[in-house]
Formats: structure tokens, sequence, C-alpha cells
């Protein structure tokens, strides 16, 4: 077994470990940090692969910003675990009956028999020079151009929803107005009352 | 692999950029206007909708042509259905104007968003690549969800909205997986390309197939057929009428060619397969969209069934897998497109603020209140339900004439029976209009243009069935 061999299955075998336990944990805050343990390492393997800018993006967006975005979720709602999981050993026959037929049916076919090394050979190694992170960005902006803007527009259609779906105007709520603060008068304030001193008779 | 991206290809996209650009316009524009002043935005999408149609006109009709490294195909085709989405979107946003002024819901965002929808469908209706096929899906999704909750306060279209939501997300899971099992055994993405290497694969190859299986469960969850219709009805009924007007016409347009661009132009090495797997879907859809509709009291819920019933039947030319077939299937679905325009649209006249008219009972005596909108719905029940001299009729009858040459008989019965059943429902429509005693006798409202669109939209689908050679000439022009 070769070096690079025997890192690929270090990481996968934490992978696959780390990803039970995301949904083998009672406690959520233990599952969302052994999914960060799942990225990590799966980008590692990404890494083995020659795609070092995937397993960067992945570390970056998915471990530094999505998954601090959901452990804030889990700390933030007092989520009933109790309630969620009712009714769970009711469902669990018809789970695994349907787990195990589509397990069945994948093995028959993404196996070696379809995607063996002999029907789609592996890619050549790069040279040392390679860098993925440009082919990249080379190939996104000629030959994906076309798709890469239309990534765009949903994104700004998402924006736009989210903010229709939320955005309320209510009357009750305080806010500040910058523009009244800005243009207030001394007279607007305080009024400057004349009165005649008081004298003790 | 060569780094290509020539500037010129951006022409043959003007139409998509200029709506894309007019819709940001809009959004913009419409935060400087108050609610006296909404219409303005209106005005803009027509405005929109008819430069885009003239930009496609004047650009379209010509050789077929591939752009953006094939990823984009601007064929005759694609021109006809993005035409016609253009003027069913022009329909569906006057119609709904009125409406959504009585509810306060006359917003800009209602037009953005149909606006980006209709963007994503032009998208897919030009698609050659999976991924870019995959995206206008997505554009036209993401659109549709936030649209179907746009009434905020309403529980029952919040609910719409999160059931179509959650089985959308799960259908675009389900044909992503598909897409990814073919581009695993051909190794590319363009259309053409798969179309070469599955030939050469030969058709024992079982990987291709299994991500047949996987595309067809999203085809089938995003046009709406049986055994992925569950979330039609609900947010048919849910959504509130204008929304339920925008999703159950355009989209069918796009569906249509969603189907012919999936499977027609990038996996014909399947078509045995998928075949069989489209004659199942469309038997299915017959029978319960046309059984399950007769127990249904509300017209929007019943009118569900019945979009479920006719996408079986559109499935029908799409199976024969013969250029007759999908020409019958494409004047199927323009047909069916302007008759969920009309059905909707007098629906939406009927309304007024602080009423629906959603139930089959609101239909009562609509005679009384207005003999001529009466006569477009019995124009709209009839065509649906396949009676000559309508247009409906005429799509029915050539879509049946497709499947008979390929040597289905059987299945030509099978349809011919539960449209027969299917009839049952519409005519107790018109029986309602002609025969009962009206609950009020206000008369219908509505604007002038409103009433003429409408007018003409029912008139058209009558014109159509006495002389459907023109249309029927034109998308077998346009496929062959």
């Amino acid at each position: 077994m070769t070096f690079e061999l025997f890192i690929f299955y270090v990481f996968a075998t934490v992978t696959v470990a780390s990803a039970v336990v995301v949904i083998s944990s009672r406690n959520p805050v233990y599952s969302a940090l052994a999914l960060v343990l799942t990225f990590f390492s799966c980008s590692g393997i990404w890494m083995l692969a020659e795609a070092e800018f995937l397993a960067i993006v992945l570390v970056l967006v998915y471990v530094g910003a999505v998954m601090v975005l959901f452990l804030f979720v889990v700390m933030m709602l007092d989520i009933n675990i109790a309630v969620l999981s009712q009714g769970f050993m009711s469902y669990l026959p018809v789970g695994v009956g349907v787990a195990l037929a589509v397990v069945a049916e994948m093995a028959l076919l993404v196996g070696s028999k379809y995607f063996g090394a002999d029907i789609i050979p592996p890619p050549e190694r790069h040279v040392a020079e390679y860098n993925n992170t440009a082919e990249l960005g080379n190939v996104l902006y000629t030959v994906h151009m076309y798709a890469f803007e239309i990534a765009s527009v949903i994104l700004l259609v998402a924006i736009i929803a989210a903010i229709v779906l939320t955005l309320r105007k209510r009357p009750l709520t305080r806010y500040q107005s910058p523009e009244k603060q800005v243009a207030v008068r001394r007279e607007d304030r305080i009024r400057v009352i004349n009165m005649k001193a008081e004298t003790e008779e | 692999m060569a780094y290509v991206f020539s500037p010129s290809d951006l022409v043959q996209v003007a139409p998509e950029i200029f709506i894309l650009s007019m819709a940001c316009v809009i959004l913009i524009v419409d935060l400087f206007l108050d609610d006296r002043r909404r219409y303005v935005t209106h005005l803009l999408c027509q405005v929109t909708l008819l430069g885009a149609a003239v930009l496609t006109y004047m650009l379209g009709f010509g050789e077929t042509t591939m752009a953006f490294s094939g990823a984009y195909i601007h064929d005759a085709f694609g021109d006809v259905l993005k035409i016609a989405m253009y003027v069913v979107t022009a329909a569906v946003f006057l119609y709904s104007r009125d409406y959504l002024k009585d509810r306060n819901l006359l917003k800009g965002e209602y037009f953005v968003l149909g606006l980006f929808g209709l963007l994503g469908m032009m998208i897919m209706v030009s698609a050659a690549n999976l991924l870019v096929i995959y995206l206008g899906i997505e554009l036209l999704a993401l659109s549709l969800y936030a649209l179907v909750a746009f009434d905020r306060d309403n529980k029952t279209a919040a609910e719409a909205a999160m059931k179509y939501f959650v089985l959308g997300a799960i259908a675009s899971g389900m044909l992503l997986y598909g897409m990814s099992m073919i581009y695993g055994t051909t190794g590319t993405l363009s259309s053409t390309e798969i179309a070469a290497r599955l030939v050469d694969l030969g058709s024992d190859d079982l990987v291709p197939i299994f991500g047949l299986v996987f595309i067809m469960v999203g085809i089938g969850f995003k046009l709406g057929v049986v055994p992925f219709h569950m979330w039609v009805p609900d947010i048919y009924q849910g959504a509130p009428t204008s929304v339920t007007l925008y999703i159950g016409s355009i989209p069918k347009i796009a569906g249509f060619a969603l189907v012919m661009r999936l499977l027609v132009d990038t996996l014909p090495g399947l078509v045995v397969d998928w075949q069989a797997m489209l004659i199942i879907l469309a038997v299915l859809s017959m029978a319960i969209g046309n059984i399950v509709a007769i127990a249904q009291t509300n017209i929007k819920r019943m009118l569900a069934y019945s979009t479920i019933s006719h996408m079986g039947f559109l499935l029908l030319g799409v199976l024969s897998g013969t250029t007759e077939g999908y020409s019958s299937a494409m004047f199927y679905t323009l047909v069916y497109s302007m008759m969920a325009l009309g059905s909707f649209g007098i629906l939406l006249l009927m309304s007024r603020s602080g009423f629906d008219a959603e139930m089959l009972d609101d239909m009562k005596g609509l005679n009384r209140r207005s003999p001529w909108f009466a006569g477009m719905m019995l124009i709209m029940m009839f065509s649906m339900a396949g009676v000559p001299p309508m247009a409906g009729f005429y799509a029915k009858l050539s879509v049946l004439a497709a499947v008979v040459d390929i040597g289905l008989v059987w299945l030509a019965i099978v349809a011919v029976l539960f449209s027969v059943i299917g009839a049952f429902y519409y005519l107790r429509v018109i029986k309602l209009m002609y025969f009962d005693e009206p609950v009020d006798d206000s008369p219908l409202g509505g604007s002038a243009d409103v009433r003429f669109v409408l007018s003409l939209n029912g008139l058209a689908v009558l014109g159509l069935g006495i002389f459907p050679a023109g249309l029927m000439g034109l998308c077998l022009q346009v496929l062959s």
C-alpha cells in the first residue's frame, strides 16, 4: 500500500465514521460538530484527487459559514428531540425497507462492473505546476459562462424571494429616522418660556 | 479543451438578456412608485414582453445554431414556444392585475418574480446541456415557490408553498441524481454528445436506464403526472387564484419543452425505455385525473385534477416517438395553456374584493349574470372535454392519431374512455352555469381591457378548433 492510499483510507474511514455520528447522535450540537469533521475529511479526499480549489471552498463555505450558522440555529432554538423523534419506531420498518431496496439497486449498478477502472480509466497525473483553481476559472468563464450567469440570476431571485416573504412594515415598530434626526431644529426640541420670576410675597 | 467564449454568442440570447435587464429595471422603478401608480409596473412588464417578442421574432426562425460551447440551442421550435409564452404571460399579468389590487397584493415583486420565472422557462426551452436545463428548472421553481407564498398572511397559501418547496426540492434532487448517472457513463453534459455516446454504448447498458428512471421521476413531478401529482391539487387550491393562473398555464409549455429537450434530444437512444415509462405515467394520469376530478367541489381543485389528465394526454403525443406525435403534443400544449388561461381568467373575473370564486356552486347561474362570459366558460369547458368544434377536440384527435399510427390502438381506446368519464365534470360546470339559479345576482365586474382580452382568449380557442391547420402546420414545420 502506497502512502497516498493509506492517507486516502484514513480520510475515508473518518468521513464514514463521522457521518454515522451525524445521524446517530441524540444531541444536535454533537451532530453538527460531527458534520464539520465529515466536511474536513471530505476536503482531504478532494485534495488527494488534485481538486484543491473545491477542497478549500468546502472548508471555507461549509465549515466556515454554513455550519457556524447551523450551530447558531441549533443553540438558539430550544428543539425538543423527544417530540421530533416520536413515531420513529413505527416508521422504522418502512424506512429500512426502502433504504435496503435503494442500496440493493445501487449496489447492482454503481460498482466496478459499470464504473470500474477498465471502463472509465483513471485520469492522468498532473504535472507539479498544474493549477486546479486557474483551470476551474478558465472553464467557468468560458465554456460554462452561460450556466454561471444563470446561477447568478438564481441567487438574485433567492434574495428577492427572501425579502418579499419576510420584510414587513409594522407601524408599531420603533425605529430611528436619520433624515428627521439630521433635519431637527433647536425649536423642535426646546421651548424657551418667559416666566416671571417668582418672588415671595 | 479549448477555452472559448465568443461575444457574438450574446446576440443569440438577446431576448433572455432583455427580459433579465428589464426585470432588474422594473425592480428598481417599482420602489419609487406608490400604490396608486402601481399600474406603471404592470405597463412596463407588458412593454418588456412585447420587446422580447419583437427580439425573438427578428432573431428567430433561421437556421438552428448553437451558442456558449453548445449549452444554448437556437431553433425555430424554441422561438415558437417562447413567443407563445410571452403571449400567455402578458395575459396572465393582465388578468391578475385587478384581482391583486382588490386584495392589496398588487406589488412589483409579483411581476418581477413572474418575469424571472419566465426567464427560467426560456432557458429551459433553449437548453442543450444538462446543467443549463437543471438551472432553468431551478430558476422557475424558486420563483414559483415565492409566488405561491406571496399572500403572506394566508395560512393555506403558506402551507401550499411549504409542500411545494419540500416536494420540489426532492424532485430536483432525483432529477440531478439521474443526470449525474448519465454524466457518469457518457462523460459529457452536452445533449448532442450524450445522444451520440449512448448510441455507441448500445441499449444493454443498465446505468443510463437507471439514470433515466430518476430523470423520469423529476420530469413527472415537474409536469404533475400520476404518481408524482400529489402537489398539484393542494398548490392549485392554496395559492392565490392569480398565481394558480400563472402555474397552470405557462409552465405547461416549458414542461413540454423540458420533455422534448431531455428525452427526445438528449436520450433518443433510450426511446424504447422511456416510451414504456411514459405509457404507464400517461394511463395513470388520465385515470386518476379524470376520476378524482368528479368528486371535487372546489373548482380550482377540479381544474387541478383536469390538468393532471391533460398532461397524461400530452405524454401520449410524446411517447409515440414520431414527428407527427411531437407536433401534436406541441399543439396540445399550446391549446391547453390557452384553455387554462381562459378558465382561470373567468374565475378571476368573477372574484371581487372579499370574495374568491373558487367553489363549483359559485358558477351557479352565471348565464343570468353575464351571458357572454358564461359563453366563454362554455367554450373552455367544451374544449377541455374535447367536444368539436373547439380546439381541444382537434388537439385530442391529433394526439390519438399519433398513438394509433404506431400501433398502440388499446392506448387510444383507454384515452378515449377516460375522456368520456372526464366529460362529466366539465358538463356539470355548464349545467350549473345555465340551468341553476344564481346565488347572488350581482353583474360581473372587470375592467374593459380584461374583458376584451378574455373574450379574445375564448374566441381564439373556438377559432383554433375551426381552423387548426395554421398552428398545426407551424408545429409540424418547426419540429421536422
